[in-house]
C-alpha cells in the first residue's frame, strides 16, 4: 500500500458519513420527541392547574370561580357541590393506602426475595420468578374487583361494621399488587451479591439465616430500598384498584388511626377518575380541580423519585 | 455437642500443662532458630487434622484419591501442586465447605482432634466455627472494619471485651497500626493487601483451632505478599495453619511441612518442607519442584 493510500485511509471521516449522520439524527429525534411530550404534559398540568387557583387565574385570563391555594392545601373537606376543595381529604386516603400496602408488601416482598435468592433451589426459582412477573401483569382493575368481591366480605367476618368501600381492603389489595415488584427487584439485588461474601460468612460458621439476613440483605440494601420506593410510588399512583375498592366518598382521616381504615375514602387518583367519569362540564372549576390534584400527585411522585435517586447514591452497592 | 467434644479434646488438654508448654516455647524458640532446625516451635508434634483415605468426586469426576495425611498442631503446613490437582478441594473438606457444592461427594474419614468431622452428628456450622478460613480473593464484608473482625464474635455469641478482642486480632494480623483510627470505616476502603489481613483478623478473632488459607496472597502484590508471609509465620505460634499455594518458593519460605499434590488428585509426598525441597523421595515431586514437571 502506498503512503498516499494510507494517508487517505487514515483521514477518512467515518463519523460524518451519510449512514452515521442519518442514524445519529434519528436517535436524536426520538430522544427529543420523548422529552418534549413529557415536558408538554407537565406544562399542561401547570397551566391548567394555574387556572384553578385564585392567585394565578387572572394571569391566565380566567374570570369567575377560583379556589384559594391555602384552602386547597390545608382544607380537610372535598365537596365539589359546596365549592370546598381541601386536597388533604384526598391526600390522607392516598397516604393510608400507601402506608397500609407498605406494611403488607415490604416485609412480605423482602421475605419472598430472600427465599427466592437464598433458599429456593434453582428449579423452584425458575418457576416462581416468572410466576411473580405474571402476577405483576394482571390488570389492576381486576385487583379492584377482587378486593370488592373477596377481601371486603372476608374482612366483614372480622369487622362487621366495615363499609362496602373501605381503605383497609384497598390497602390489602394494593399491597398484594406491589409484592411482586418488591420481591422481584430485591431478588435481583440479592442475586447480584457476589458469592464470595456468602462463602466468607459460611466459612465463619454462620448459618444460612445469618448469611441471608446479616450479609446478603445489607449488601443488597440499595437495591432493596429502591424497590421500596418504586413500590411506594406505584401505590401512590395506583388508580383502578383503589377506585373500585376504596370508593368515591372523599373524607379526611387520621392515617395513624387504625379504625379509620375500616371507613371509605377517595384517594387522589380515585377522585380524578370519578371527576372524569362524572358529569362535569369542560372549563368549570371542578374540571380544573382535576389538574390541581394531578399537579399535587406529580409533585409527590417526583419527590419520591428524587429520594430514590439520593438513596441509591447513599447506599450504592460497594462490594 | 460436637463443638463441646472438640473443645474438650483440643483446647483443654493443652491447658492442663500450659506452663510447661509455654516455658518450652520461651526458651526453645531462640536456641532452635540459632541452630537452624526445623520445627523449633514446639518440641513434640501433635496431630490436629488427620485425613484417612479421603476421596472426593464432583459428579463422576474424581478430584481427590485416597488422601491420607496427618497435619501437626501449631505448624504451617503447605499444600502445593499444579492447578486443578485438588488442593482447594482438600482444604474445603476440612471445614466441610464442600457440603455446599451439590456436585461434590466426600468419602473417607477426616479427623479434627479426635472427632471425624464427617460423622453424622457433626454440625458443619459448629465445625466452621472452630476452623477459620481465608480465601484466595480478599472478601471482607461490606461493613466497618470493626464489624468485620467482630463478626464471628457476634454470630457465635462470644462474650468478653469485644473491643479488646478486635484490637488483639488486628494486631496479630499486623493491621492494627494502619487502621486503628478508622475502625468505623468500611473494610472495602482498604487496599487489597490490607483487606486480606482484615480477613485474617476476622478469621482469628473467634480463636479457631485451625486456619485454612487458600492461596491467600495470589491476588496481592509482592510487598503485600511478604507481609502476609511474615504474618503466617507468627500465627503458627498459636494456630495451626494449613495453606494452599501454587508458589513453591512461598511454601519453602513459610511452611514446616509440605504436601505435594499432583494432577489426578493424588497426594504424592508429604513431609518436612526441608526434605521435600532438598531431597524428595518421589521422582515426580523432584521434577515438579525443579520445574521439569510435564
Ligand atoms: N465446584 C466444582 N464443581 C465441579 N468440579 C470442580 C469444582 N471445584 C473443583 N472442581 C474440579 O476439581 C478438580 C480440583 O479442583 P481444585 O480443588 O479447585 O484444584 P486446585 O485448587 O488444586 O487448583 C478440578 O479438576 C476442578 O475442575
Ligand atoms: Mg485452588
Amino acid at each position: 500500500m502506498s503512503t498516499d493510500d494510507l494517508t487517505e485511509d487514515l483521514t477518512r471521516n467515518t463519523a460524518n458519513a451519510p449512514p452515521e449522520l442519518l442514524t445519529r439524527s434519528f436517535f436524536f429525534l426520538c430522544a427529543v420527541l420523548s422529552i418534549f411530550t413529557t415536558l408538554a404534559i407537565i406544562a399542561l398540568l401547570v397551566t391548567e392547574a394555574a387556572k384553578f387557583f385564585s392567585v394565578t387565574a387572572p394571569l391566565m385570563g380566567i374570570e369567575g370561580e377560583t379556589a384559594s391555594v391555602v384552602e386547597f392545601l390545608t382544607g380537610t373537606e372535598w365537596i365539589i357541590g359546596e365549592g370546598k376543595f381541601g386536597v388533604l381529604a384526598l391526600v390522607t386516603s392516598t397516604v393510608m393506602v400507601t402506608l397500609g400496602s407498605a406494611i403488607i408488601a415490604l416485609p412480605l416482598g423482602v421475605a419472598t426475595a430472600i427465599y427466592l435468592s437464598e433458599y429456593a433451589d434453582p428449579q423452584v426459582r425458575s418457576l416462581l420468578k416468572p410466576a411473580l412477573e405474571i402476577l405483576a401483569g394482571v390488570p389492576t382493575v381486576v385487583y379492584g374487583f377482587f378486593a370488592l368481591i373477596y377481601i371486603t366480605p372476608a374482612l366483614r367476618t372480622v369487622f362487621p361494621s366495615i363499609g362496602t368501600f373501605n381503605l383497609l381492603s384497598a390497602s390489602i389489595v394494593v399491597g398484594i399488587m406491589i409484592i411482586p415488584m418488591v420481591a422481584s427487584i430485591s431478588e435481583d439485588a440479592m442475586s447480584a451479591v457476589p458469592d464470595d461474601l456468602r462463602q466468607a460468612g459460611y466459612g465463619m460458621g454462620a448459618t444460612k439465616f445469618e448469611v441471608s439476613t446479616g450479609i446478603v440483605v445489607p449488601a443488597a440494601l440499595s437495591g432493596i430500598l429502591s424497590s421500596f420506593i418504586l413500590a411506594l410510588s406505584r401505590a401512590i399512583g395506583e388508580t383502578m384498584a383503589v377506585t373500585v375498592a376504596a370508593g368515591a366518598q372523599a373524607k379526611f382521616h387520621n392515617p395513624f388511626n387504625p379504625a379509620a381504615y375500616l371507613d371509605g375514602g377517595s384517594p387522589m387518583t380515585a377522585t380524578m377518575v370519578n371527576l372524569l367519569t362524572g358529569d362535569i362540564t369542560g372549563g368549570g372549576l371542578a374540571y380544573r380541580s382535576l389538574f390541581a390534584i394531578g399537579l399535587t400527585l406529580f409533585v409527590i411522585t417526583f419527590a419520591m423519585n428524587v429520594i430514590s435517586e439520593l438513596v441509591a447514591q447513599r447506599y450504592r452497592e460497594e462490594y | 455437642m460436637s463443638q463441646e467434644n472438640m473443645s474438650n479434646d483440643n483446647v483443654e488438654s493443652p491447658t492442663e500443662d500450659p506452663t510447661d508448654d509455654d516455658m518450652l516455647l520461651e526458651t526453645d524458640v531462640t536456641s532452635g532458630l540459632e541452630e537452624g532446625t526445623q520445627g523449633s516451635r514446639t518440641t513434640h508434634e501433635r496431630t490436629i487434622v488427620e485425613a484417612k483415605d479421603v476421596n472426593v468426586w464432583y459428579n463422576q469426576d474424581q478430584a481427590l484419591r485416597d488422601i491420607t495425611m496427618q497435619v501437626p498442631e501449631n505448624k504451617v503446613t503447605a499444600m502445593i501442586g499444579p492447578s486443578g490437582c485438588g488442593k482447594s478441594t482438600f482444604l474445603r473438606c476440612i471445614n466441610r465447605m464442600n457440603d455446599m457444592i451439590d456436585a461434590a461427594r466426600v468419602e473417607g474419614e477426616l479427623y479434627l482432634g479426635e472427632k471425624n468431622v464427617y460423622d453424622d452428628d457433626v454440625d458443619p456450622v459448629a465445625l466452621r466455627r472452630r476452623v477459620g478460613m481465608v480465601f484466595q480473593k480478599p472478601n471482607p464484608f461490606p461493613k466497618s472494619i470493626y464489624d468485620n473482625v467482630a463478626y464471628g464474635l457476634n454470630i457465635q455469641d462470644i462474650g468478653g471485651d469485644h473491643d479488646a478482642i478486635v484490637e488483639e486480632s488486628l494486631k496479630r494480623a499486623a493491621l492494627w497500626d494502619e487502621v486503628k483510627d478508622q475502625l468505623d470505616e468500611s473494610g472495602l476502603d482498604l487496599s487489597g493487601g490490607q483487606q486480606q489481613r482484615l480477613c485474617i483478623a476476622r478469621a482469628i478473632a473467634p480463636d479457631p483451632e485451625v486456619i485454612l488459607m487458600d492461596e491467600p496472597a495470589s491476588a496481592l502484590d509482592p510487598v503485600a505478599t511478604s507481609k502476609i508471609e511474615d504474618l503466617i509465620d507468627e500465627l503458627a505460634e498459636d494456630y495451626t495453619v494449613i495453606i494452599v499455594t501454587h508458589n513453591m518458593q512461598q511454601a519453602a519460605r513459610i511452611s514446616d511441612k509440605t504436601a505435594v499434590f499432583l494432577t489426578g488428585g493424588e497426594l504424592v509426598e508429604f513431609g518436612d518442607t526441608k526434605k521435600i525441597f532438598e531431597n524428595p523421595d518421589n521422582e515426580r515431586v523432584e521434577d515438579y519442584i525443579t520445574g521439569k514437571f510435564g
